[in-house]
């Protein structure tokens, strides 16, 4: 572990202020990851400047009819928010899918999107990986792959993104709302995380000077008809091997709209407006659900010990489609599969 | 072949920050203390506190027996830095007790067996206090997703659960 | 008074567990106290070309950097290395000896600084050179270069003729990963040094072990080294041997005469031992109406390439089943890795997970019941060695067992059960251990208050044993459990074996039963002295200690009080400290068995695997605390549930290195992956095993759950897995 300084920021100007003078300075909120990676000798920033004082905490609605979400707001809080729990119940599950309850008592909102990948070479040292050390390989290629990405992969990196709120936060078409020297702005959520290409080492198009101060939900949240289905390779406490968003707005059993992400398969929280749109006006059957899969895995190249995702991904994709559309979201505590 | 096996960026960093000097509530009495920006609360509490009740497990938030109450929520303290807990109220095991009797569910732990080599045990208590205070388990099924980031390599977790419902049924 | 044996007493070091007071190697804060900070090999093999350590060495609050090059000395023998449970034949591996690279992790350097914090920064400020050798890290690929060791059990027959002409066979190879013990407790030793003494607390299974170990590499005296392990966060077989860093805390302490403690980090521990990678090839063949003709089992596993570690995977089929034929083989495979070593139920756990699949299997091409096929396969003597048992219900496991899991509503069609979307599978196994029982000396100091001290040097890593010896003590001397102290965790105390191979309940209970008598003799020769005695001309094993008082078995009224005894001795104390040998009786078998019956529910479509339902009856002689006894084998059932669902080790063989050296990707059950388990002690009275007909339970609880498992699957989905752990993409072809 490489030693650092810490300061902390009063507000968000001080913080953008904090980080231009010191690039190599990093902001830490929750700290989940960051402690964790510093501890790897992973990240190795000179300063961490702590922004978990911010007063971005509050859950409320927009004029808009959507919500907005203070960027240090705790996953917990926001999951059993009664905004969230009640209009946003896709959003919740997902929260409550990922990591434990006392990480998820830590970890913020913002920090839950810049979350680093979990692929066993870039946590490793003392292999290659592009993403850690860009230019060095990628090991994961042809390596222990289980873990790693079907979808939007490059030669440079097969790297996933870890985040279960992420892949709801996509299905909702969420926007990040950012702060950096130049002023405001908001990139929609599709656009936040980018794939890796040559540089697997930028997860996000967040500038390194930038705070994320907010996410906004727009006002449709698909409370009726939604699941949010995790596979993963013990019952609770593990990541994703596949996740699936499902959110339909139905007319009878026919379907208006629908939002399809997938978690635990890219770079990034994995949607296809193909995929989507070849939902449109079709009724909610396994026929309609296995053309939307078949759409949304377009592309899907395994690369050994991870073939057996798109297989499996095709299927959750139907079956979470399928508790959409029956209005019996997966349980976060009954193991069952509904 | 030689090959270059440098673990670390060295010769970057030319001096180790200075220590800092804080201030932390812990078991309802302030301590003061002098760590480093990276000293996590963990080692504060055990190293620099004595106060080795809260268990070492894994240091990255991958077991739980870390486990302590900031502010009466549960959380990892292995991956917190104990500089960004200043004037935070924690609990730790140690304050679980109240004029030697136990808590209701130390109680409980003893009452049902829920641990064998203890080492997990007072991570496990802090998480079910956490839990209980949260409010938001009932069923068996419900404490044992809730109880999933606290790793008995024992075996002890029907025991566990038994020993929350124990002592949900009494508070 | 009751009988504390035999009655859920709670654990004595409950209070001191659940309220934080219990201490840990990692935990002594000593004043004056070194923190080191292991560094460690990145590659498997080869030399260290160059180690610079200028850069730590600055870091403020940095006392030393440990290295092979200027280490304190240490002896140039392999004797003087080998610890009670080295493997007989190899070099034990010596921590910052030279420049040899053995396995991935192996320490090259120790960081010895004021705190923690600092160590841990300058550890990753040491800059280290390799010149890296070819290494080979994978089992199978490695697999023709495996060699016959001695195979434990002597072949009978012609196995491989009697194969060939039973009338149903059965012939696979299954196989077991790398798994790690990963207890929950880090590796740790504080080792303080004052006046040329060592006191180290140790996470360790055997204070004498290590202490004996430190005295031969240090070249110490016996009385100038004390070796301490109040509490143990978990062992499994991991703290049987000394491990590294008991080695570099002692270098530590005597390179700088301070205190030092080393405690290793998650991912260090995965280059400690580990249970080996085996491949098991079972082929078992039977008559048509389901009796074996002929059993053989060969294993491949791994070990190091500097010792031959290796445990009995082969034998078990002959303690469970007859067969006229049978042969077995041990076979291993050096690779550059550190020696494996024992945990939980070693060979057992790996060998019967084969053995109970196969049968499983054969049942199932005989169109048999699988447990009507163990029934007409029963043996009623050790077949190797043809000898009765001491004891062996085994019938009655099966028997309750099945009637508590309901085994009888059992379809037995793949397939065939469901609920909705998903598959219903009921699987069973056998399980079988050693009831082993070593040398043990125990030390009891009555005194005329009524208290009791008991001790011995053992472990309790969380099996119970404090509480066990407490209530023994307790019986035998007729006080209540309150007024006992028992005392373990020291090597200063009375001689006792490693806390291993579920010996240590039978080996120190009837110690103490041995000792206590030895007191009771005391007090009864104080009483008789005592005037008009009513116990004149009683001998030693005529009366017993009750309730205080020393009572005639034939007449319980006839009685002295054990404080006026004392009194009238002017006797304030009775000390007695006796070795319980054990005969060295090769007449009987002496083992104890299992029956695990298990639910699983399978996802159909997608293969998730819930195991919601298991059974295991046990028949371990007499239970001595049913409280303590049902937490073992419930541990050791979900030790089952992890090795047969989510265990395994992952090395990329390319680098050598294991690459989920942490427990977020090496998976073990969490709460979630656990539900109903329920444990049955069948009643096996046993007067032969050893005088209190205690059988012992560290490694029982595991045995043939993950067998059992792994049937369920195959019941449930029609889909044999035989390679674990069964992750779901093994249960389903998706692609």
């Amino acid at each position: 572990m490489i030693p650092f300084q810490y300061t902390r920021a009063n507000d968000v100007a001080d913080a953008i202020k904090q980080i231009a003078t010191d690039p190599s300075a990093k902001f830490i909120a929750g700290g989940t990851n960051l402690i964790d990676l510093i501890k790897y000798d992973v990240e190795a920033p000179s300063r961490l400047i702590d922004i978990s004082h911010l007063p971005l905490r509050s859950v409320e609605p927009t004029s808009a009819g959507g919500v907005l979400i203070g960027a240090m707001v705790p996953n917990t809080d926001l999951a059993y928010h009664p905004l969230i729990e009640g209009r946003y119940p896709l959003l919740a599950r997902a929260i409550l899918s990922g990591a434990s309850q006392q990480l998820r008592n830590m970890a913020s909102t913002g920090g839950n999107l810049l979350q680093r990948t979990r692929c066993f070479y870039y946590y490793d040292t003392a292999t290659p990986c592009n993403k850690r050390e860009p230019g060095s390989g990628c090991s994961a290629i042809d390596g222990v792959n289980r873990i790693n990405a079907i979808l939007g992969t490059s030669e440079a990196c097969i790297a996933t993104h870890p985040s279960d709120m992420c892949v709801a936060l996509a299905a909702l078409e969420a926007t990040v709302h950012v702060t950096g020297p130049a002023g405001a702005r908001t990139i929609a959520f599709a656009d936040f995380h980018r794939l890796p290409g040559n540089t697997p080492q930028r997860d996000t198009n967040l500038e390194p000077d930038e705070i994320i101060t907010a996410i906004e939900l727009p006002p449709k949240g698909f409370s009726e008809n939604y699941s949010y289905l995790k596979i993963r390779d013990r019952l609770s406490y593990a990541f994703a091997l596949v996740s699936v968003a499902a959110a339909l707005e139905l007319d009878g059993d026919t379907i208006k709209e629908a939002r399809l992400a997938l978690g635990g398969v890219a770079h990034k929280p994995w949607r296809s407006t193909a995929a989507e749109a070849a939902l449109l006006g079709q009724r909610t059957d396994a026929t309609a659900f296995a053309k939307a899969a078949d759409w949304l895995l377009h592309g899907a190249k395994g690369y050994g010990h991870n073939d057996f995702k798109i297989g499996l991904a095709r299927r959750a994709i139907i079956r979470t489609l399928g508790q959409a559309a029956r209005g019996k979201p997966q349980s976060i505590s009954d193991k069952k599969i509904r | 072949m030689t090959h270059s096996g440098t673990v670390s960026r060295a010769g970057r960093i030319a001096s180790v920050p200075e220590k800092i000097s804080i201030t932390l509530r812990v078991n309802d009495k302030a301590v003061k203390l002098q760590v480093a920006p990276w000293t996590t609360l963990l080692d504060a509490l055990r190293d620099h506190l004595d106060l080795t009740g809260t268990k070492k497990g894994c240091d990255h938030g991958q077991c739980g027996a870390c486990t302590v109450l900031v502010d009466g929520r549960r959380i990892n303290s292995c991956l917190t830095l104990a500089v960004m807990k200043e004037g935070a109220e924690i609990i730790t095991i140690e304050g679980l007790a109240r004029d030697g009797v136990l808590h209701p569910l130390q109680q409980a732990f003893i009452d049902q067996d829920a641990f064998q080599c203890g080492y997990c045990t007072s991570g496990q208590i802090c998480s079910g206090v956490g839990l209980i205070a949260e409010g938001k388990a009932r069923t068996p099924n419900e404490i044992r997703e809730l109880m999933s980031g606290n790793i008995c390599r024992c075996g002890a977790y029907p025991n566990i659960v038994a020993a929350i419902l124990q002592a949900m049924e009494r508070s | 008074m009751a009988s504390y044996i035999g009655s859920a007493t709670s654990r004595v070091d409950g209070r001191a567990k659940v309220t934080g007071e219990a201490k840990y190697a990692g935990e002594f804060n000593v004043p004056g106290l070194v923190h080191g900070y292991v560094v460690e090999s990145t590659i498997p093999k080869g030399r260290i070309a160059r180690i610079d350590t200028s850069a730590a060495l600055e870091v403020a609050g940095v006392i030393d950097v440990l290295t092979h090059r200027n280490r304190p000395q240490m002896p140039d023998k392999d004797d003087a290395y080998k610890d009670e449970v080295a493997p007989e034949k190899g070099s034990p591996y010596r921590p910052l000896y030279d420049d040899r690279i053995l396995f991935t992790g192996q320490p090259v350097a120790l960081v010895l600084a004021e705190d923690w914090e600092a160590a841990r920064v300058a550890a990753s400020m040491v800059k280290v050179e390799y010149q890296k050798e070819p290494h080979v890290t994978d089992l199978h690929a490695e697999r023709s270069r495996a060699f016959a060791i001695d195979a434990p059990e002597k072949p009978r027959g012609d196995a491989e003729k009697a194969f060939a002409s039973a009338a149903v066979r059965h012939a696979a190879e299954y196989f077991i990963p790398t798994e790690h013990h990963n207890p929950m407790e880090l590796f740790a030793s504080t080792a303080i040094w004052e006046d040329g003494r060592l006191t180290v607390y140790d996470k360790t299974q055997g204070v004498q072990n290590v202490q004996k170990y430190l005295c031969s590499v240090f070249k110490m005296k016996p009385d100038e080294v004390r070796v301490m392990s109040p509490y143990m966060g978990g062992g499994f077989g991991a703290g049987l041997r000394p491990q590294y860093q008991v080695v570099l805390a002692v270098l530590g302490a005597r390179a700088l005469k301070r205190p030092v403690r080393v405690m290793l980090t998650r991912a260090q521990m995965y280059a400690l031992g580990y249970r080996p990678a085996s491949i098991e090839r079972l082929a078992l063949g039977a008559s048509s109406g389901g009796t074996l003709e002929s059993m053989q089992h060969e294993t491949i596993a791994v070990t190091s390439q500097f010792e031959e570690f290796a445990r009995n995977d082969t034998g078990w089929g002959n303690l469970l089943y007859k067969s006229p034929n049978a042969k077995f083989e041990h076979k291993l495979v050096k690779l550059d890795l550190p020696t494996s070593c024992d945990m939980r139920a070693p060979g057992a756990a790996t060998g019967v997970y084969a053995l109970e699949c196969a049968m499983d299997e054969l049942a199932i091409a005989l169109d048999a019941d699988p447990v009507q096929l163990r029934l007409q396969c029963y043996s009623e003597r050790h077949q190797g060695e043809d000898i009765p048992y001491t004891s062996k219900q085994l019938r009655e496991c099966y028997q309750q067992g099945a009637a508590e899991f309901g085994w009888d509503k059992r379809n037995p069609q793949p397939r065939s059960m469901r609920e909705g979307s998903e598959l219903v599978g009921w699987g069973m196994a056998s399980g079988v251990w050693e009831a082993l029982q070593m040398p043990t000396t125990v030390r009891i100091v009555l005194t005329a208050n009524g208290h009791a001290e008991v001790a011995t040097a053992a472990s309790d890593i969380g099996t119970g044993t404090y509480t066990i010896m407490a209530q023994v003590a307790a019986d035998m001397l007729g006080l209540p459990i309150d007024n006992i102290s028992v005392k373990l965790g020291d090597s200063t105390l009375p001689q006792c074996p490693l806390e291993g191979g579920s010996w240590i309940a039978s080996s120190v209970c009837n110690a103490i039963a041995n000792t206590a008598r030895g007191v009771r003799g005391d007090l009864l020769k104080l009483a008789i002295g005592m005037k008009d005695s009513p116990l004149a001309g009683a001998g030693v094993d005529d009366v017993a200690l009750i309730d205080g008082k020393i009572v005639s078995r034939r007449d319980a009224t006839r009685a002295v009080s054990i404080a006026s005894a004392m009194q009238s001795g002017n006797a304030d104390r009775i000390t007695r400290e006796e070795v319980n040998k054990v005969a060295d009786d090769k007449s009987h078998a002496r083992n104890v068995h299992s029956a695990i019956f298990a639910e699983v529910k399978v996802d159909e479509q997608l293969g998730v695997i819930r195991v919601t339902r298991v059974v295991n009856a046990v028949a371990a002689g007499r239970i001595l605390n049913p409280k303590t006894a049902h937490s073992q084998v419930m541990g050791g059932v979900v030790w089952g549930i992890g090795m047969a669902l989510h265990e395994e080790t992952l090395f990329d063989h390319r680098f050598g290195r294991v690459m989920n050296a942490n427990i977020a990707e090496y998976h073990m059950p969490v709460n979630a992956d656990v539900h109903d388990i329920k444990v049955i002690f069948v009643d096996e009275p046993d007067e032969i095993v050893n005088p209190l007909g205690i059988k012992g339970l560290g490694e029982i609880g595991i045995v043939g759950v993950a067998a059992a498992i792994a049937n369920a699957v195959y019941h449930a989905t029609g889909k044999r897995v035989r390679d674990l752990p069964i992750t779901l993409d093994k249960v389903i072809q998706f692609n």
